[in-house]
């Protein structure tokens, strides 16, 4: 399967080891990535805060550049990318005028006819029973609080992605890989985003939540799907603790990362090394790529 | 030759101001067969009505043309003044230059041509009208109420009092409906069951009223007046007329722990039950879907305790048919079912607040089963997960209604009352617990209504803030509960011990299916139509079908009784006499010509045409004759008939192309 | 009371920022409120801020540090039993406040961290975050002196480095030229160049 991809900026920076982690893990799933040619930011949280034209551009020159090239389908592993990806189609696809409008302001046509997927969705695209077949190591010592975050499935009309409220398609995911998931209360409650470096007491509020909750029913891991909530809550966790005054020592996951480990693939390649927050003995199962020192190590 | 007489009104300014009313009845004084043509500031006055009656013998008309307003207003006035003189009512016809002309358009000039124009189409169609007679039907003087509730049982009372026969329909096994289940009701605190089941009583022995219960309207076929209602009386298994009553079948059945359908849930119940104690009739049925008699021949336990011998697993759905002359539908509401799943495409429901998944989050109806006295807990308020009496409850009001983006835009109009009772009721059986509310307006405007909410707050303490809530979740066996307080301007957050929610007031399943039987329409939430909302809300546009309760509209009890009575006057008016009159503008077929391809036939939408056979030399010939009790007038036959044996009264094909030729001598068809 | 946006909204933005939200549909139930994850840090909740538009008070909602507290996260519109898109007013609010220069002076770093964000991407066409955080750190100390700030995360950069998590170089867009002229296009000309007052 081909799919164009969309790595954004997180990915290109500060979160490259999701792209290293989510490229190891579908290639070995035959999935072949071609990178949009020239991709420009997508405008983000400043974009969409501070001019409306600029939220519908940004993304539209990626749009028009997909278009271009040919790419039907493209990926995008950021929320916030995907998005707002979704949102300019959406306004461009039935907006005549808007069309007209973007397409000079970005100089290229652009009709907003590529379609724009997710992670998961690219998962299920694959199909849950070739993922299946292929797991070599089953993760059945793992309990994973899914976290969505908040644009995976919000806003509903924009995203139509599963549900906004209730959503199971990474739960699906992560159980057919051997791992048990939790029932818990804060799946899609915001993280704070990027307000990591302007105004993380926020930040560091939400994240303590969701992290204890994720604890408090039981889960010994947390799985996502967005470079931020990686970062505000495995980068950021030791403030989180010092802010809160508890301790969480909460291993994050990105989703691409069990599949990967599932299937038998070495956690360098995965980038799994290069979190913030070492995983505690036992949690995993022992026959995957590496091997862990026997005590927690507290992170470094 | 006719002689006609064209009267045309000025109806104040309403038509004079834009038509020039002295010259158009000058002009159409000129038309063939007119012998006068006279006008006046208020035709439908005593003077008005004087002035044509006056006419009518000074000039021995035959035929009258009322120039005005629309025939809906005042078409049976002038008809009724005609006949007053001694014309044939239907020798008169109005043309209306009110809503038709002077009320929409400016042009004086051309207004008032326009005018002449239509009154010269009805002058010319007058010349073809013969006299009518009303056509009269026979009246079966019985009534058929659809549904058992409180309105159902209202209008019942009502019309066997009056000395006419009732059939009652109920599709649950025992009548009482909703009512039968609430623990008080506002704003008197009566016990509800108190007051209703003698009422349930007096039906039951009632020697007017026919119950089926357990049973569903199959079939309606008729008219007004006459109508033939085929019931199907679902299989109880249990022989009513045996049965005693005794209970010693239910308390030998090892079936316990069926959700029970009166307590909404809360409780349970055998596979043969009685729905509740003071059931009407008094008689247990037995649920086919889990009895394992009936599914695989087991058990049968029942059947050898029962020394009535009224046990039958052999029992069948029957059929039986009932005429009636009038029918009174009272089907009334269900709540909202506010979880995830739905049946309905429609409504989406509330995933974020856990209804269906934290069994503490329970509806209106639950509550109320929850303080009855005769409820699953004994009147004890009990929280179902763990049986313990919640501390701290929180009410949440709109549920699902004033909501346009998961489907109900309406107000459910009870919802603030019921839950102002639920606090008080609460506090009356938890003296150390906090009812909290979360509201958007309160709406309390029945008498007693307002006082009765400001004692819940002032009296009994419950907290109310004015916000929605948007989660809740649960948390070491607490359901957290996300709102807001907008007057404060805060976000609000409470952990409750148990969670109500005033769903939205809905119709009752199964009610659309059962109006298009009726011919009665229905809105997109599937309220029944009333004929006018202000003044006709029991009628609906089926002749001799009306509506009372909550299948209409969303109402608490009183309305629902005062419904009630209305329309069991309504039918009382029916019934008055032996026969009912309507108008003969029906349909008719030439039985000569008619070549019996009954194309008519099929394409009449009120089943008004059936198949005969007259006599003629020869033999016998097929033909296409109609109902005049059923058809509606509406021309569908005329269209469809290729031998042009069909027309219609009153507007025959003679008639219109009278009409539509005399408009080719008008100003205003110059090309 | 009026329904419109105030004129000043108006002017500053050059067209209707709420045009395409139904802001007379909202019946102030507050479920917004209800759901919003920072409104009990918010000086003005989010039904008020709605309040605040209906009404025709834009000057006070761009005032609020609310506007730049919320995080986006589009609870509020999905839950909104009128459909109205809150979340949308909240960026038009933005919007209006960045391009008039006025922010509730505790909100103001946030506003300087955005608009920061924005001209590094007008500049490289992705975002270099070193020589973001580098120009955050510097134009938000010259606002407010605040020494914390500038050492704040410090400790964070070795590990990210150690981790290969902070590059020095990417890899850069080739056509920045157009990414330039795509901003231009857009953003009001003296938009991002208007300093930032309290107002």
């Amino acid at each position: 399967m081909e799919i164009g991809y969309y790595p954004g900026c997180a990915l290109h920076g500060s979160s490259n080891d999701y792209d290293a982690s989510l490229r190891t893990c579908l290639r070995a799933l035959d999935v072949h990535l071609r990178e949009l040619d020239d991709w420009i930011c997508c405008g983000a949280t400043a974009a969409h805060s501070l001019n409306h034209k600029l939220a519908v551009a940004l993304p539209a020159r990626n749009l028009a550049i997909a278009e271009r090239d040919g790419l039907r389908s493209l990926l995008a592993p950021c929320p916030m990318c995907s998005m707002e990806l979704l949102k300019a189609r959406q306004a461009i696809a039935g907006d005549a005028r808007l069309r007209g409008e973007m397409a000079a302001v970005v100089e290229l046509p652009v009709e907003g006819t590529t379609d724009v997927c997710n992670l998961i969705q690219v998962f299920q695209r694959v199909g849950l029973d070739t993922i299946k077949a292929a797991v070599t190591s089953p993760l059945d010592s793992l309990k994973a609080a899914c976290y969505y975050g908040c644009l995976l499935t919000r806003p509903p009309d924009v995203v139509r992605f599963d549900d906004a409220e209730h959503p199971s398609s990474m739960e699906t995911i992560v159980e057919a890989l051997g791992a048990k998931t939790v029932r818990w209360n804060y799946a899609t409650e915001c993280c704070g985003a990027g307000m990591t470096i302007a105004n993380d007491a926020i930040v560091l509020d939400l994240a303590h939540k969701i992290l204890a909750n994720a604890e408090a029913h039981g889960a010994n891991c947390v799985v996502t799907a967005c470079p931020m909530c990686h970062a505000n809550l495995d980068m950021k966790q030791a403030d989180v603790e010092r802010h809160a005054g508890a301790a969480h020592g909460m291993v994050v996951y990105y989703l691409s990362d069990l599949v990967g480990l599932a299937l038998g693939l070495p956690e360098q390649a995965l980038g799994i090394d290069r979190h913030f927050v070492r995983e505690r003995t036992g949690i995993r199962n022992q026959e995957s790529g590496a091997r862990r020192p026997a005590a927690p190590a507290p992170e470094s | 030759m006719a002689r006609i007489g064209v009267f045309t009104c000025w109806c104040g300014e309403n038509i004079a101001r834009t038509v020039d009313v002295d010259r158009v009845s000058a002009e159409v004084s000129a038309l063939p067969g007119v012998r006068c043509s006279v006008n006046y500031k208020y035709m439908c006055s005593d003077p008005g009505q004087t002035m044509i009656r006056d006419k009518i013998a000074s000039e021995r008309l035959t035929a009258v043309v009322v120039a005005a307003c629309s025939p809906h207003m005042h078409l049976k006035t002038f008809r009724k003044a005609g006949q007053s003189a001694g014309l044939n009512p239907y020798m008169v016809e109005m043309a209306n230059v009110r809503e038709h002309c002077s009320w929409v358009h400016h042009d004086r000039a051309r207004a008032t041509a326009k005018a002449i124009d239509i009154i010269r189409t009805l002058v010319h169609k007058v010349r073809y009208n013969h006299p009518l007679e009303p056509i009269r039907v026979p009246v079966t003087r019985r009534a058929l109420i659809v549904g058992g509730g409180v309105a159902g049982i209202q209008a019942a009372l009502d019309i066997a009092d009056a000395g006419y026969e009732v059939v009652m329909v109920e599709r649950d096994p025992s009548i009482g409906g909703k009512m039968a289940g609430l623990s008080e009701t506002f704003p008197t605190l009566d016990c509800s069951q108190c007051i209703l089941t003698p009422r349930m009583v007096e039906v039951g022995q009632h020697p007017r009223i026919r119950l089926h219960t357990y049973s569903e309207v199959e079939a309606v076929n008729g008219y007004v007046g006459n109508f033939t209602v085929t019931i199907r009386k679902k299989a109880r298994y249990v022989d009513i007329d045996k049965c005693t009553g005794c209970g010693d079948c239910w308390n030998a059945c090892p079936l316990k722990k069926n959700l029970s359908e009166f307590d909404y849930g809360m409780g349970y119940r055998r596979a043969i039950y009685m729905p509740f104690p003071q059931a009407v009739p008094a008689r247990p049925v037995i649920d086919k879907t889990v009895c394992p008699k009936l599914i695989r021949n087991g058990c049968g336990l029942c059947e050898k305790k029962c020394q009535a011998k009224a046990i039958n697993f052999k029992d069948e759905d029957r059929l039986v048919t009932e005429q009636v002359g009038s029918v009174v539908v009272a089907t009334g509401y269900q709540l909202y079912d506010i979880g995830r799943e739905q049946k309905n495409p429609r409504l989406t429901g509330y995933a974020e607040y856990g209804y269906g998944t934290y069994k503490d989050v329970i509806d209106g109806l639950q509550f109320e089963r929850l303080l009855s006295a005769s409820g699953p807990t004994g009147g004890v308020v009990k929280r179902p997960s763990d049986g313990a009496e919640p501390k701290t409850v929180v009410f949440i009001s709109c549920v699902g209604s004033r909501d346009n983006a998961k489907g109900l835009a309406y107000c459910s109009k009870i919802c603030c009352m019921y839950t102002a009772k639920h606090t008080m009721l609460y506090k009356h059986k938890v003296h150390d617990g906090q009812a909290h509310v979360f509201y958007m307006d309160i709406r309390a405007g029945g008498k007693g209504y307002e006082e009765f909410v400001r004692r819940a707050i002032e009296q009994d303490g419950a907290h109310y803030y004015r916000g929605r809530v948007s989660k809740i979740t649960e948390e070491n066996g607490k359901l957290v509960v996300r709102g807001a307080d907008t007057l404060a301007g805060t976000p609000v957050t409470i952990e409750a011990d148990l969670v109500v929610l005033a769903s939205a007031m809905r119709p009752s399943d199964g009610v659309s299916e059962l109006a298009q039987k009726l011919n009665v329409g229905y809105d997109e939430f599937g309220f029944l139509l009333e004929s006018h909302p202000k003044l006709r809300p029991v009628e609906t546009n089926a002749a001799g079908v009306f509506i009372a309760g909550a299948c209409q509209a969303p109402k608490d009890i009183p309305e629902a009784v005062a419904q009630a009575s209305a329309a069991a006057s309504k039918v009382a008016v029916m019934f008055a006499g032996t026969e009912l009159t309507r108008e003969p503008e029906v349909a008719t077929i030439n039985e000569l010509t008619c070549a019996a391809c009954f194309t008519c036939l099929r394409g009449c939408a009120y089943h008004a045409i059936d198949k005969a056979e007259v006599k003629v030399p020869g033999g016998v010939k097929r033909v296409a004759r109609v109902n005049p009790g059923l058809c509606m007038g509406c021309g569908t036959c005329v269209a469809l008939c290729p031998s042009k044996s069909a027309d219609l009264e009153g507007f025959s094909e003679q008639q219109i192309y009278a009409m539509v030729e005399s408009l080719g001598a008008g100003e205003l068809a110059a090309p | 009371m009026s329904h419109t946006p105030s004129a000043a909204a108006r002017s500053a933005v050059g067209h209707d920022p709420f045009a395409h939200i139904a802001v007379r549909d909202c019946y102030q139930c507050g479920k917004c409120t209800a759901g919003c994850p920072v409104a009990d840090r918010m000086d003005t909740v989010p039904n008020q801020i709605v309040r605040l538009v209906q009404v025709g008070r834009t000057d006070a909602a761009i005032r609020t540090r609310a506007i730049w507290d919320c995080v986006s996260c589009q609870t509020c519109t999905t839950r909104c039993p009128k459909s109205v898109d809150c979340a949308a007013v909240m960026d038009a609010l933005r919007q209006v406040s960045f391009e008039s220069g006025v922010a509730a002076t505790p909100a103001r770093r946030t506003l300087l961290f955005q608009k920061a964000f924005l001209q590094n991407v007008r500049r490289n066409g992705r975002l270099n975050e070193l020589e973001l955080i580098a120009v955050f750190k510097t134009t938000a100390f010259l606002g407010d002196l605040s020494v914390p700030l500038l050492f704040k995360d410090a400790m964070l950069a070795p590990k990210m480095r150690a981790r290969g998590k902070l590059h020095l170089v990417g890899k850069k867009v080739r056509d920045r030229r157009v990414v330039d002229r795509i901003f231009a296009r857009c953003l009001n000309p003296k938009g991002h160049a208007v300093p930032i007052t309290e107002g």
